[in-house]
């Protein structure tokens, strides 16, 4: 693919490393023992239904969530024995795009991205928080957002300014989750195209959470197919849906006819 | 029913849950519980750096600036009717020229604090309780979490310090406004003066009354400010929770803040007389 061969993957160095992860909500087991490797300037899409866990998967990552059992290792640090000042610097090098954006809605365009900036880096001048910003929304597109409230922006602009606000911070590694969900195809495609020239120009590396084809197969170097609290299949897309496992040749089946129905209608 | 008392809240044996009391009651001591960590956590934190003093003079200025015509309505109001129907017993004994004195005791013993603190319960613990809600049912507060910022520091310290510093500023302008209102009604039946009215009025009570009044103020404040902020973080549930927690807000704040009123009244009527 003409995009991956951009960027390179760092084989021998894993940014996050998960063992024996599990997890439960009350009497249901959602995390039922999950391995998971992640390279340096690899995207990982992980590929799992609704209510799989996906989301639970990426907010351990970053602390929002403790396991059960397990461990998780993100840049060379076990996230559940960090303290809080450990835990926040850590957060500084990982970037996460929530499933709604969630943009501070009682901040304007540019007040929701200085804002990271102006509370974790007092040192920088309002020059620097300035010219940062724009750089940030520059590479999104919208620099002509700047002054908008988040209530003024559509779905892909929000998810846009999402990814700006998680560039900000220059992170090592993004946690998408759901990039494309409630956005029609065309802008699906655009932020999918965004994804790839974020890890190509910041050479980052990415977990993508997704139950779309399309984005896991454009933004994905490897698939993971999450089913039943575990990683039942890793590889590249063609390796995935090749098995012939019914769990996921079903939702192979399922996605592909809901994708056509969306493009026809 | 089966007790269990290594989890006793929070318990799943084989699949089904137990409780220690009753489901209701469970639930009340685990709220209890939440609340008070909650609380904790506050007054854990508000001693921690970083400090945020803008966001603290930012969300006083809403505050004050929210509730201030309200309470200038109801101020006003509250002098002139308590006044009006506090006329006629005290003509029956020839004793109007205590009028003064009389509203200066209610405005400022009890009046003053108690309306402004119910208004500001419903106005600004309203507020705050859908505000914190809504930004964690959208992923707000999580944002800020991820983005390496304490939001316990930045949305709830901020907000109760607010709460707690403007709340006794705007009682002492409810009672201003009171007494200004009762000195209307007073002026228009008998031809008081402004100065000789005041005199009348602040004569009656002392140091400790002020004192109590301004306490009181701060402790309907921190209150107002910390049930807003907890309903608002605990807000689960979508938009609906959202709904209800600022609901709770309004409903648990003005509770409180009656059983306050009356244990303070308590504890200053045993300063007053031992």
């Amino acid at each position: 693919m003409k995009e991956q061969a951009k960027h390179q993957i760092n084989l021998e160095e894993s940014v996050i490393a998960i063992t024996g992860l599990e997890k439960s909500f009350d009497e249901l087991d959602v995390l039922k023992g999950v391995d998971f490797t992640l390279y340096r300037g690899e995207n990982v899409a992980v590929l799992g239904k609704s209510g799989s866990g996906k989301s639970v998967l990426i907010k351990i990552m970053v602390g929002l969530l403790r396991p059960d059992a397990g461990q998780v290792w993100v840049l060379s640090k076990e996230v559940n024995e960090l303290k809080r000042k450990e835990l926040d610097a850590l957060r500084l090098r990982v970037g996460f795009l929530f499933q709604s954006s969630a943009l501070y809605d009682s901040m304007d365009v540019y007040q929701n991205l200085s804002f990271p900036l102006v509370m974790t880096k007092k040192q920088l001048t309002k020059k620097e928080v300035d010219q940062e910003v724009y750089e940030a929304l520059d590479a999104v597109g919208l620099t002509e957002k700047v002054n908008e409230m988040p209530a003024d922006l559509s779905g892909g602009q929000r998810k846009r300014i999402g990814i700006a606000r998680t560039l900000i911070l220059k992170p090592e590694i993004i946690l998408y989750d759901e990039p494309t969900s409630g956005l029609d195809p065309i802008t699906s495609g655009e932020i999918n195209n965004l994804i790839r020239e974020v890890q190509e120009r910041y050479n980052t590396s990415s977990v993508i959470i997704t139950h779309d084809l399309t984005c896991s197969k454009h933004t994905g170097d490897r698939i993971a197919m999450l089913l039943d609290g575990k990683f039942i299949k890793i590889g590249s897309f063609e390796n995935v849906f090749a098995s012939k496992d019914e769990a996921i040749k079903s939702f192979y089946n399922y996605n592909f006819i809901q994708e056509s129905h969306a493009r026809i209608s | 029913m089966s007790c269990h008392f290594s989890d006793p809240l929070n318990m799943n044996t084989t699949g089904s849950r137990t409780y220690l009391f009753t489901k209701g009651i469970d639930s009340f001591l685990k709220g209890v519980t939440d609340a008070s960590t909650f609380t904790v956590r506050f007054f854990k934190e508000s001693f921690l750096p970083p400090f945020h003093f803008h966001e603290v003079i930012n969300q006083s200025f809403e505050i004050g600036l929210k509730s201030l015509s309200l309470i200038t309505v109801t101020g006003f109001i509250i002098g002139i009717v308590f006044t009006k129907q506090s006329r006629p017993s005290l003509e029956d004994f020839g004793a109007t020229s205590w009028l003064p004195s009389l509203m200066g005791i209610a405005i400022i013993r009890a009046l003053g604090p108690l309306v402004t603190a119910l208004i500001c319960a419903g106005k600004v613990g309203s507020s705050i309780g859908a505000e914190i809600g809504s930004m964690k049912v959208t992923e707000q507060i999580e944002a800020m979490e991820v983005s390496a910022i304490n939001p316990f520091k930045y949305l709830i310290v901020t907000r109760v310090f607010a709460t707690t510093l403007t709340i006794p500023v705007l009682s002492l302008y409810c009672i201003c406004v009171g007494l200004f209102g009762s000195y209307i009604n007073v002026h228009a039946q008998e031809a008081t003066g402004f100065v000789t009215f005041y005199h009348n009025a602040f004569s009656s009570v002392s140091f400790l009354d002020i004192n109590t009044s301004v306490i009181k103020s701060i402790v309907y404040g921190l209150t107002i400010g910390l049930v807003g902020c907890y309903k608002g973080y605990n807000a689960r549930k979508g938009t609906r929770g959202v709904g209800r927690a600022a609901n709770q807000a309004v409903i648990v704040s003005m509770f409180l803040i009656f059983l306050e009123e009356i244990v303070i009244v308590q504890i200053t009527n045993w300063i007053r007389y031992y």
